[in-house]
């Protein structure tokens, strides 16, 4: 049993039954807190897992048709036709609250909304290969940024739970059995000390009651 | 507030993304991408830094310093040489961290 080092008073009693109700209650919300927290990150680590393995995949396609490409042009060719862009892509940030966690949402703004008008260079001296190449990645755009914002909010929210389950394990193992520990070792103390009051008051009351009136109470 | 997204990685993975309108930053000698992931994060020009998964590994010491703030967002994706599975077993890594043990990715 361990119990904290206070002294065994009255006053101290009653802070100790303040503070266990204090602990017991933000026992149960922080309990609370980590139940919604657990369940939305299992639903957005789901939903990162599918997202991943989708971008992964639509990746590697893009990635495959950069490589014809660059097996039908010349490098020199290839670098000069990608290298002055059309495009340009501003992500608003802004921030949602979930559960006093801080989660970023990304919205995509593009210079141009045309999907036809990112090519960055002309039809005439490139492959077709590179426009598949090029129409592929800016089709995945919308879900790598989307993946970003889901995979950084799974990150944020797992440290997040993490902090909250050492919480809710500390008070519920430790802080709590330890405040009900000290709170019945301090009442046990104020009742011995009671007991042991009164044995004396009897005994005091006897000793005088004899030295009075030659009387014993027995 | 509008940012931009960035790419770090070999120039070969990552000069189409140059197309879409992102901001690439090709980079082939292994020893120079903490300093220019550090530079790039800390410019506070860039929401999200995309980095190809031999990169994302070169750069754990300085990544970490960005893992509790909202942005960069710091997502790994593959390059054009075979997927390493980084990205899943860093989510896999998340898993385990909140739930004490990977129920997700276990099977």
């Amino acid at each position: 049993m361990a119990i904290m080092n206070v002294n065994p008073t009255r006053m101290q009693l009653t802070k100790l039954k303040k503070q266990l109700a204090t602990a017991v209650r933000g026992h149960k919300m922080l309990k609370d807190k980590r139940d919604e927290l657990m369940r939305q990150f299992l639903d957005l680590v789901r939903e990162n897992k599918e997202l991943r393995e989708k971008v992964e995949k639509e990746l590697q396609n893009c990635n495959s048709h950069f490589v014809n490409a660059s097996a039908v042009m010349s490098k020199e060719a290839l670098d000069a036709s990608l290298m002055s862009p059309k495009q340009q892509v501003n992500i608003k940030v802004s921030s949602r609250n979930v559960m006093s966690v801080e989660i970023p949402q990304f919205s995509a703004n593009k210079r141009t909304n045309d999907s036809g008008d990112i090519f960055p260079y002309g039809f005439a001296f490139t492959s077709f290969e590179l426009d598949d190449a090029v129409m592929s990645l800016n089709e995945l755009l919308p879900d790598l940024i989307k993946l970003a914002e889901i995979e950084k909010s799974c990150e944020l929210m797992s440290s997040e739970i993490e902090k909250t389950r050492r919480r809710v394990n500390s008070l519920e193992h430790v802080m709590i059995p330890r405040y009900q520990d000290t709170i019945k070792y301090i009442s046990m103390k104020l009742e011995e000390n009671d007991r042991s009051s009164r044995t004396r008051l009897m005994k005091v009351k006897d000793m005088l009651l004899d030295k009075a009136h030659n009387y014993s109470g027995h | 507030m509008a940012k931009n997204i960035a790419v770090i990685g070999d120039g070969e993975s990552i000069k189409g993304f140059s197309a879409i309108g992102l901001d690439i930053f090709p980079c082939d000698d292994n020893e120079e991408i903490p300093r220019l992931f550090r530079r790039i994060a800390d410019s506070d020009n860039y929401g999200i830094i995309f980095m190809t998964e031999e990169m994302f590994a070169l750069a754990e010491k300085e990544r970490r310093r960005y893992e509790e703030k909202i942005t960069p967002a710091v997502i790994p994706i593959p390059g054009v040489k075979a997927n390493s599975g980084i990205g899943t077993k860093r989510l896999s890594s998340f898993v385990e961290q909140a739930v004490g043990s990977d129920i997700i990715f276990n099977n």
